[in-house]
């Protein structure tokens, strides 16, 4: 047998999952040496989506940046904002009222269970479910006319502001976030009933895409990607921020670290989402939305008189607008807990109105970068099990 | 450990290396030499009473014209054993725009230091596959860099697969129904 | 009279497949909390007739390197050979182009001719994608056949006989009037390997459009890719006319239930036949909308390794049940 296997000659099939392929969830590109069925190599090019959003940020002022931090993963925008709000305001030395960050609290937690909703539409879609990606949308345009509600804008919301939230939120918010939460967890029993015990799933989703923790740790990955492993790291309860530290809930760990132990860990972390929303709204406190000290974004009047804003008067008074007797200078990391894994914002000042540098700590720059690793020696099938569980946005991968 | 500890800590042991301790709004920089940088980051995540297993996050800073080396490779390292984090700062000037590569201690270094090298120029000695990772394989110079514009307008230089997309789309205009 | 008899099968049957593609949308969509085409004539009744006339009216693209003679014969294997097993079903008593002895192995043979169309598809296209759907299909189908031919085994014995009106009156002699009661396991294992067959939804992978985008038909374009999905349909239809006429009793009721309420015996036969065949249509829509797909490996050995020993044992028991009773 071994002897005939040597003298036959097969040849290497080199395939292309282009930018675009509906597997792919944005413009990724794989690469993929085929040896039959079984993937020999795979090898992801990104950048397709790269719009040099760190370049743009070191010309514009700290406010100004703020829409660009939208589009980074864009289907997670209020995590974006509220991080990099955060950024600045511990490199500012401002601190957001009480009811500010209990409503960015509510904010990123809305967004959690959005960003995993489409997670787990689509992932399912790709293995074959569709049914899941219908049910669970219906959930979330409940959350994005919520958004729309609040601030205008269901998806590039620039909604929470350094120093606060930009506006407060309405009773009827209040009322239909309740409702929500009320009706929210039979629906995620609704999901699991047609994927959770189905021998199919399990036998797709089982022991594929394995990564120890140690394997995990050393290659950076974060949020589920490495509690589906067992280490407990969740940046909510390591470094509380916003109203984190006020709110009771668990951080669900998975055991073996393969897909279907992440697809727990989110589904669990889809429950314990609803449980903070609900806690914040029981405790939601009154008061200013926005702190004093907050950077201020008045159109100043002679610019606002004329009929065609004159730009370069705009942008001259921005810059001006709020004399700090120190923007400090120094340099601060700050790390929120995205719905995709540890979102990062590294700010450099040097006195400026400007930032000097912002670096994004992106985690799905760091997740597609353990494809290969995932993809080698396993069937082409299991390739798109682990792109869905990887969880990526390409917007956030190349910025 | 505290920030403040874990320098004095290494500042003991690695007197001759460290530069410079910087600490601002409870998080502390340790910037050191690049000649033994690769083998501190080493004993960083081997010192038990360190433990720096997580490399958070790896990028470059440009400071041209405001200080001398140019360049800045940025290592945040955190501990999941200890839970501390620390900030280190190494040093590259634009003439020897190399440092040694870490991708031997912590493997998530490899797309971090592909995208320093895209960016800003810096080649990181001993990394397996350096090539660009975000700008197009051909792309000519290094974006980040403050002297690089950040609107486009480069005229000669322009990416030929630009060019190529604007002379075919006014090649395929004449098909236009007006 | 005979080619009358055909024009009316073929005619009837391509009627049936247009409206099961838009009955597939709006089952499939109701179950997903949706509505399905709304918009097209009354609740999107026109649907497939918009459909058909916008395939029809398509450019004929046909990419430059592919191999243009097995390009262009490749759509029409399938349909050829689907719409040949409708020759030998009848439909109710008396009814059947061609009644001959051999009628269900006639329907096993033509599809697995179909088999070829999916080969030469994959093949001709000249494109990765389009390669690795067809092997996968072909290697599929081919396993699958097995476990079909074998599960029908059971059938044969009970009824003695392959002519498929035989088998139908045959199961009249029972009081059930049913093969699926004593046959339950060949049902089982027939309706599975029927689902592979036709490449439908759980082992639908070689069309899969998240992995291969739509496998081996991905060149096809207007009319051929139209061949195609018609083909698809008429082996649904053909798949589910095998079942109700080997296990269900065709166009008969049984006997306990005519003896219970005789007023049912004067409703013609083509009613129950086409009942009994909607119902496995849904059957297929239903399972399209809740599961998801099997990967490669677990197909391969789904097939080999549970469906054909199941259906194996099912021969035995049979066999043997039939010796001793």
């Amino acid at each position: 047998m071994p002897n005939e296997a040597k003298r036959f000659k097969t040849k290497e099939l080199t395939l292309n999952m282009g930018p675009q392929h509906p597997a792919t969830h944005g413009v990724l590109r794989l690469v993929l040496d085929l040896d039959g069925e079984t993937v020999v190599k795979c090898t992801p090019h990104v950048g397709y989506l790269h719009r040099g959003i760190e370049k743009l940020a070191e010309n514009r002022t700290y406010t100004a940046v703020l829409p660009l931090t939208d589009r980074l993963d864009y289907i997670s925008n209020m995590t974006n904002n509220a991080g990099y709000c955060l950024a600045v305001e511990r490199l500012f030395g401002i601190e957001a009222p009480a009811r500010a960050k209990y409503i960015r609290t509510i904010m990123s937690e809305m967004t959690r269970i959005s960003s995993h909703i489409i997670w787990l539409a689509t992932h399912a879609l790709d293995l074959g479910a569709m049914t899941v990606f219908l049910y669970s949308f219906r959930e979330r345009e409940g959350l994005l006319d919520l958004f729309e509600m609040t601030c205008g804008a269901r998806l590039t919301v620039s909604y929470p502001r350094i120093g606060g939230v930009r506006c407060d939120v309405s009773r009827e918010f209040l009322d239909g976030l309740y409702a929500f939460t009320e009706e929210f967890p039979r629906r995620i029993d609704e999901y699991e009933t047609l994927i959770d015990k189905n021998r199919i799933w399990l036998q797709r989703t089982k022991g594929i895409g394995v990564l120890t923790a140690e394997e995990a740790i050393n290659w950076g990955m974060s949020g589920p990607m490495l509690r589906g492993s067992g280490v407990s790291y969740d940046v909510r309860k390591d470094v509380p921020y916003d109203a984190y530290g006020d709110v009771d809930f668990d951080v669900p760990v998975g055991a073996n670290g393969d897909v279907y132990d992440r697809y727990r860990c989110r589904m669990e972390e889809l429950r314990q989402s609803n449980r903070i929303i609900r806690q914040c709204l029981d405790k939601l406190p009154p008061g200013p939305v926005l702190a004093d000290e907050a950077p201020d974004l008045d159109m100043p009047f002679e610019a606002a008189k004329k009929q065609v804003p004159d730009m370069s008067l705009l942008h001259a008074s921005i810059s001006l607008v709020k004399e700090y007797d120190a923007v400090p200078e120094g340099e601060l990391y700050s790390a929120i807990e995205a719905p995709k894994g540890e979102l990062g914002f590294y700010l450099v000042s040097d006195g400026n109105t400007r930032p000097f540098r912002m670096r994004v700590r992106a985690p799905s720059f760091v997740h597609v970068s353990i494809l290969p690793k995932l993809c080698a020696g396993h069937l082409l099938a299991d390739v798109i099990a682990n792109i869905g569980t990887i969880d990526v946005v390409l917007g956030e991968c190349d910025r | 450990m505290e920030p403040k500890q874990i320098a004095s800590r290494l500042q003991r042991a690695f007197s001759a290396d460290v530069e410079k301790i910087r600490e601002f709004r409870g998080q502390t920089t340790v910037t050191i030499g690049k000649r033994r940088s690769r083998e501190i980051l080493g004993h960083l995540a081997a010192w038990p009473e360190f433990s720096f297993d997580y490399l958070e996050d790896l990028c470059g800073m440009d400071y041209l014209g405001k200080k001398e080396p140019r360049f800045e490779v940025v290592y945040h390292l955190h501990s999941l054993k200890h839970r501390h984090t620390i900030r280190i700062r190494v040093p590259v000037s634009e003439d020897d725009c190399a440092i040694d590569s870490v991708v031997d201690i912590w493997a998530g270094a490899d797309w971090h230091e592909r995208e320093c090298y895209d960016l800003f120029g810096i080649t990181f000695v001993g990394h397996p596959d350096l090539r660009r990772i975000l700008m197009p394989e051909d792309w000519q110079g290094y974006p980040l860099r403050k002297d690089y514009p950040v609107q486009s307008d480069l005229g000669e230089r322009e990416w030929p697969g630009f060019t190529d997309v604007v002379k075919t789309a006014e090649e395929n205009s004449r098909y236009e129904v007006r | 009279m005979i080619l009358l008899k055909i024009a009316v099968v073929v005619g009837v049957t391509m009627l049936h497949v247009a409206y099961a593609t838009y009955f597939e949308r709006k089952v499939i969509g109701h179950m997903q909390v949706r509505l399905g085409p709304m918009r097209v004539g009354y609740h999107g009744l026109l649907q497939p007739i918009a459909d058909s006339i916008k395939l029809f009216f398509k450019e004929d693209i046909i990419p430059t390197d592919a191999d243009k003679p097995v390009f262009k014969l490749a759509p029409i294997v399938p349909v050829f050979a689907a719409l040949s097993a409708l020759a030998v079903v009848p439909i109710f008593e008396g009814f059947v182009i061609a009644d001959i002895n051999i009628g269900l192995l006639f329907i096993l043979a033509m599809s697995s001719l179909a088999a070829y169309g999916i080969v030469m598809a994959g093949w001709a296209s000249n494109s990765k994608y389009s390669f690795l759907g067809g092997l996968r299909s072909s290697a599929q189908v081919v396993s699958y056949e097995v476990a079909i031919g074998l599960s029908l085994v059971g059938v044969m014995l009970l009824s003695g006989s392959l002519n498929l009106s035989e088998i139908v009156r045959a199961q009249q002699r029972h009081g059930h009037g049913m093969f699926v009661i004593p046959q339950f396991i060949g049902y089982f294992v027939f309706m599975v390997a029927a689902f592979a067959e036709t490449n439908r939804a759980p082992f639908d992978l070689p069309e899969a459009e998240s992995e291969l985008v739509a496998g081996y038909f991905v060149e096809y374009s207007g009319m051929r890719f139209a061949l195609f999905y018609a083909a698809e349909y008429i082996g649904m239809i053909v798949m589910s006319c095998i079942a109700v006429l080997c296990f269900w009793g065709g166009w008969t009721l049984p006997p306990m239930i005519v003896e219970a309420l005789p007023a049912l015996a004067k409703v013609p036969g083509i009613v129950w036949f086409l009942l009994k065949v909607y119902g496995h249509l849904f059957l297929f829509y239903w399972v399209r909308a809740s599961l998801p797909r099997y990967r490669y490996d677990h197909l391969m050995s789904l097939g080999w390794k549970v469906l054909i020993p199941l259906a194996l044992g099912n021969i035995v028991l049979t066999s043997l049940a039939k010796f001793l009773l």
